[in-house]
C-alpha cells in the first residue's frame, strides 16, 4: 500500500498550479553540494512482507531470557488493561492535539499526566513529555542556561555517576551552543559523588548542577547536601530521577532547603515495555517561575464561554509553531501514546501500588546482591544505600561471563568495564518486582557454575 | 487611530524611544503595536547592565495571540528595566508611552537616535500597514 495518497495525476496538477515542472524543482534553492543522494549504511527499501520476516528472525535471536539488566530501562509488570485501553481508537494517535475542540479526551489525559508528574516529583508544573530521558536532560541544561540569566558561564557540573549515555546525548544535542560539561568524580568506596569534587568549584560561576538519584550505579546520592551546595553557589539544580523510585524516596521538590529547580527523567518504568531501546518518553517538571523557559507542550485547564471546564494547549508562545527559531526548543515534541500508557498505568496502580512496586524492586535487589556475592569471585563494589541496582566486581572479564550466562538463557547485567575502566571487572545488575526468588536462585546457581 | 506622540522617535518595527534629560533613552512599544498584539500576558525585559546593539532583539512581549521581539533602537547599556511588568504586563496595553515603558538605555552614541523615524514618518508606516 502506498503511504503517499497522491496519484501521478494529483502531483502533476499540483505542480502545474504552482508553475513547477517536477518535485525536484521545489528543492532548487538547496545547493547541490548540500543534498544527500543516499545515506551510508542505510539499505535499500524492503517490502512489508520482507520487513515482517526480518523482524521475526531478529526477535527470535533475542529469545526470552531471564533479565537482570537495567542501566536506564527496566522490566516491570504492566497490567494487561494498560495497553488494551491505550490502543483504543480514541487514544491511538500519538500526535499533538492542536485542535482543542476535537481533542478534549486526549487533552484531559495529558493534563492529568502533568498533574501526576508534578505531584510525583514535588514540583509546580510539568510539560506533556519529551522524547526520552537523555534528551530531556539536554533540554534541561539548555533551559537552565536560559533561566539563569545571572550566570554567564553556561557551565554545567555533571556527576560521573550520571548515566553515561545521558551525558553523551546532552553533549551532542547542545553542541555549538557553548555549554561546558564538567564531570565530578565519585567516591571509590561508595559510588556516590565526592563532596570535595564539588567544593573545588565553590565561588565559581556555575549555571547548574546535575544530580542523578538513584545514580547510574544504583546508589543513593546525598541529594540534600548537593542541592544546598548548588544553591549556596548560585547554581540551579537539575535532578535526573527514576519516577518509580519517587514512590518511596523524597521528591526532588523537597531536596535540600528549597528543592531542585528542574526535574527530568525517563518515564519508561511507568508502563512502557522494553523494546530494543525505545520508543520511551522523557518527562520534565519545574518551578512555576521557570515555566516560560520550559520546552515542550503544556496543557492547561480553563473554562469556555458557558463556564464549563475545558482543556487546551497553553503558553504556546514559547513553542516552535509560534516562535520559530526563537522557540525554547526546536527538536522537542511529546510522546503522546507512551504518556497515555503511563497515565493509565499510574491510575491503575495508584500511589500505594507504585509504592509496593518500588519497595518490591528494592527488596528483590537486596536478595539478588546477597545471593550473587555468595558466589566465589564475586564481591560488592559499593557500600551504602541503593535502590534496585548494584555494582558487582568479578575476578575475571565480565564479557566472558555474560556470554556464558546468555548461552544459559540469562541476561546477567550491564558490563561497566568499558565505561568505567577504573572499576575493573564491574557488572551492574538489577532486579525488579518481576524477578522472583526462584529467578534469583537460578541466576546465583548458574553464575556459580560459570565461574567455577 | 492610535496615538503617536510627536516628541518621540520610532522604529519601523513599532518601538518608540525617548531621550531623557539625563541622556538616557527610554524604550517601549507603540500604541499601534500594543493594539495589534492584543492583551499582553508576559513581558521579558533585558537585564540591567546588558550591552545592546541597535537592531538586535532586546525584550520579548507576549500576548494572547503572538510573541514578538522588541528591538533595540540604539546601541548602549541597559541602565533600568521596568520590573513592574513582571506582575502587570497589562500596563503596556493601558499606558504604552508611560507606565508601560520597557527599559532604559545609556546610548553609546547620540547619532543613532537621530536616524530613527519621527512621528510623521512613523504615522506613514502605520498607515501603510493598514492597507
Amino acid at each position: 500500500m502506498p503511504f503517499i495518497p497522491h496519484t501521478q495525476d494529483d502531483v502533476a496538477a499540483m505542480l502545474a498550479a504552482i508553475g513547477a515542472s517536477s518535485i525536484d524543482d521545489l528543492f532548487e534553492e538547496i545547493p547541490a553540494a548540500l543534498r544527500t543522494k543516499s545515506l551510508a549504511g542505510i539499505p535499500e527499501a524492503l517490502s512489508e512482507m520482507e520487513v515482517g520476516r526480518l523482524m521475526q528472525s531478529r526477535a527470535r535471536q533475542d529469545g526470552r531470557p531471564l533479565n537482570f539488566i537495567g542501566a536506564g530501562a527496566y522490566e516491570h509488570h504492566i497490567p494487561a488493561a494498560v495497553w488494551a485501553i491505550v490502543t483504543r481508537g480514541e487514544f491511538y494517535s500519538a500526535y499533538t492535539p492542536y485542535q482543542a475542540e476535537a481533542s478534549q479526551g486526549t487533552l484531559q489525559l495529558l493534563y492529568e499526566y502533568q498533574t501526576m508528574m508534578a505531584s510525583l516529583t514535588g514540583m509546580q508544573v510539568s510539560n506533556a513529555s519529551l522524547y526520552d530521558g537523555a534528551s530531556a536532560l539536554a533540554e534541561a541544561c539548555l533551559m537552565a542556561v536560559r533561566a539563569h540569566r545571572k550566570s554567564k558561564s553556561a557551565r554545567i557540573l555533571v556527576p560521573a555517576t550520571l548515566n553515561p549515555t545521558y551525558l553523551q546525548v546532552s553533549r551532542a544535542i547542545t553542541e555549538g551552543q557553548n555549554l561546558a560539561f564538567d564531570v565530578l568524580p565519585y567516591e571509590p568506596k561508595l559510588g556516590t559523588t565526592q563532596q570535595s569534587g564539588l567544593t573545588a568549584y565553590t565561588g565559581q560561576d556555575i549555571t547548574a548542577v546535575v544530580i542523578q538519584q538513584p545514580n547510574f550505579f544504583g546508589q543513593l546520592e546525598d541529594v540534600d547536601a548537593i542541592t544546598d551546595w548548588a544553591h549556596a553557589n548560585n547554581a540551579l539544580v537539575i535532578a535526573v530521577v527514576n519516577p518509580l523510585s519517587l514512590a518511596i524516596y523524597k521528591p526532588p521538590g523537597e531536596w535540600g532547603a528549597k528543592g531542585v529547580d528542574i526535574v527530568v527523567g525517563d518515564g519508561q518504568p511507568l508502563g512502557v515495555p522494553l523494546s530494543s531501546g525505545g520508543p520511551y518518553f522523557g518527562f520534565m517538571t519545574t518551578r512555576m517561575e521557570y515555566v516560560r523557559q520550559m520546552p515542550g507542550r503544556i496543557i492547561g485547564r480553563t473554562v469556555d464561554l458557558d463556564g464549563k471546564q475545558g482543556f487546551t494547549l497553553t503558553l504556546q508562545a514559547r513553542e516552535q509553531h509560534i516562535r520559530r527559531s526563537k522557540a525554547t526548543s526546536n527538536i522537542c515534541t511529546n510522546q503522546g501514546l507512551l504518556v497515555t500508557a503511563a497515565t493509565i498505568h499510574m491510575s491503575l496502580l495508584g500511589a500505594v501500588g507504585l509504592e509496593q512496586v518500588a519497595a518490591s524492586c528494592q527488596h528483590q535487589t537486596r536478595k539478588l546482591v546477597e545471593a550473587l556475592t555468595k558466589v566465589r569471585g564475586v564481591t560488592l563494589a559499593f557500600n551504602g544505600p541503593r535502590f534496585h541496582e548494584a555494582v558487582l566486581q568479578l575476578d575475571r572479564k565480565v564479557d566472558d561471563v555474560l556470554e556464558q550466562l546468555a548461552a544459559r538463557g540469562i541476561v546477567g547485567g550491564f558490563d561497566l568495564s568499558r565505561r568505567y575502566p577504573e572499576l575493573g571487572n564491574a557488572l551492574l545488575v538489577c532486579a525488579t518486582e518481576m524477578r522472583s526468588d526462584e529467578d534469583i536462585e537460578r541466576y546465583a546457581t548458574t553464575l556459580a557454575e560459570v565461574m567455577k | 487611530m492610535s496615538s503617536i506622540p510627536a516628541d518621540l522617535k520610532y522604529l519601523e518595527s513599532h518601538e518608540w524611544a525617548r531621550l531623557e534629560s539625563d541622556g538616557t533613552v527610554t524604550v517601549g512599544i507603540s500604541d499601534h503595536a500594543q493594539g495589534a498584539l492584543g492583551d499582553l500576558v508576559f513581558v521579558e525585559v533585558p537585564e540591567v547592565g546588558k550591552a545592546l546593539k541597535k537592531g538586535n532583539a532586546a525584550a520579548v512581549v507576549e500576548s494572547v495571540k503572538a510573541a514578538s521581539d522588541v528591538y533595540a533602537p540604539v546601541s548602549g547599556e541597559v541602565v533600568a528595566a521596568n520590573e513592574s511588568l513582571g506582575s502587570a504586563p497589562e500596563l503596556v496595553n493601558q499606558d504604552p508611552y508611560g507606565q508601560g515603558w520597557l527599559f532604559k538605555v545609556k546610548p553609546s552614541s547620540q547619532d543613532e537616535l537621530a536616524q530613527l523615524l519621527d512621528a510623521k514618518a512613523y504615522e506613514k508606516v502605520v498607515a501603510s500597514e493598514a492597507h
